[in-house]
């Protein structure tokens, strides 16, 4: 059987209205085909990323990786993700903004079948749960190991004013979160709270927590890689977007 | 990246990056995941000129225990330097 894909950086219109860079890989063939926006991790829109967003295509999916970190400048990831990082992260309105504008990107292809998943890692786990709450528009999402989805109020700042758990009850689409018990944020105890919420507000969730297994998991090149744990990881990922992204498959 | 811990200052002086030296304005220091060093968490320090791009910049990430050896090697030096001056 052929097998193809195409991967490359585009644009699409975010935030604001600021026409921001983005990398595209997507199957070759009519489709249809559902899509996925691939929320980038706080250490940029990296080599990683680009792996995961064709990873994602690989399995059949028009995975869209917006560059939420467009307005900061342009040069190496981590030379980036440096200068978010000293600023105090990106703004939780700017991530939703250009995650909107890559979902009314991926609706508009004519190979779409029109599910949409969000995904993300780390701080974007965090941001996909945020954008599943608060935008409508998607069919499933993916919090992997998302620290502060659960804030104090002193953790509260002007680029994240609201705790994410705080939207729980605007949860429009079932969430599928994947934990490490070692790690430190999310802890164990955050993770709990938001399962309550989830429960308290009857939403479809399905929750995962890892023994032997921290922050970041996933990560084949740091130490907090997992293998067993990361390989079964995807598995149910691919599992939970298959069956509410291709339903009919 | 989790902790978000960071803190700012000011600096007066050159860093030595990819493309030579370069005017330092500020440095930010922060406790958070490492993009190289083999650690969870590490002590990142960021020298940069914000006004040249993210590219001007002079980066080091630390176990804790390095920095404070770094910052107890910092004092130390200003010290016997400062010594000296005042003779």
């Amino acid at each position: 059987m052929y097998e193809g894909m195409l991967a490359e950086t585009t644009t699409v219109q975010g935030f604001n209205g600021d026409i921001i860079n983005a990398y595209f890989a997507r199957p070759l063939g009519p489709g249809p085909f559902p899509g996925v926006v691939v929320i980038h991790h706080m250490p940029g829109w990296d080599e990683l990323y680009r792996e995961m967003t064709r990873k994602f295509a690989h399995h059949g999916y028009l995975a869209f990786s917006p560059n939420i970190y467009y307005r900061f400048g342009h040069g190496s990831p981590d030379d980036v993700a440096a200068k978010v990082r000293a600023s105090g992260g990106v703004a939780d309105d700017s991530v939703l903004g250009d995650t909107e504008g890559s979902v009314r990107f991926l609706k508009s292809l004519p190979q779409s079948n029109e599910k949409i998943g969000v995904f993300g890692t780390c701080s974007s786990g965090r941001q996909a749960f945020l954008a599943a709450c608060r935008l409508k528009g998607f069919d499933a999402a993916v919090d992997c190991w998302g620290g502060g989805v659960v804030m104090s109020k002193e953790e509260l700042t002007s680029k994240r004013p609201v705790a994410p758990i705080d939207y729980t009850e605007d949860l429009s689409c079932p969430l599928l979160g994947l934990f490490g018990e070692e790690d430190q944020n999310p802890t164990p105890q955050h993770v709990h709270l938001l399962e309550e919420e989830l429960k308290k507000y009857g939403k479809n969730y399905e929750f995962h927590m890892y023994p032997k297994a921290g922050h970041g998991f996933f990560y084949y090149d740091r130490p907090l890689y997992r293998q067993e744990q990361a390989v079964d990881g995807w598995k149910k990922l691919f599992a939970f977007f298959e069956k509410y992204l291709r339903p009919s498959s | 990246m989790c902790t978000g811990i960071v803190e700012t200052t000011e600096v007066k002086g050159s860093g030595k990056g990819p493309s030579g030296w370069f005017k330092l304005e500020e440095v930010n220091v922060s406790y958070d995941h490492p993009t190289d060093a083999p650690l969870e968490h590490a002590l990142n320090i960021d020298f940069v000129n914000e006004k040249m791009g993210p590219g001007a910049r002079v980066a080091v990430e630390l176990s804790p225990e390095s920095a404070r050896k770094l910052v107890d090697a910092i004092l130390t030096a200003l010290s016997r330097g400062e010594d000296l001056s005042k003779n």
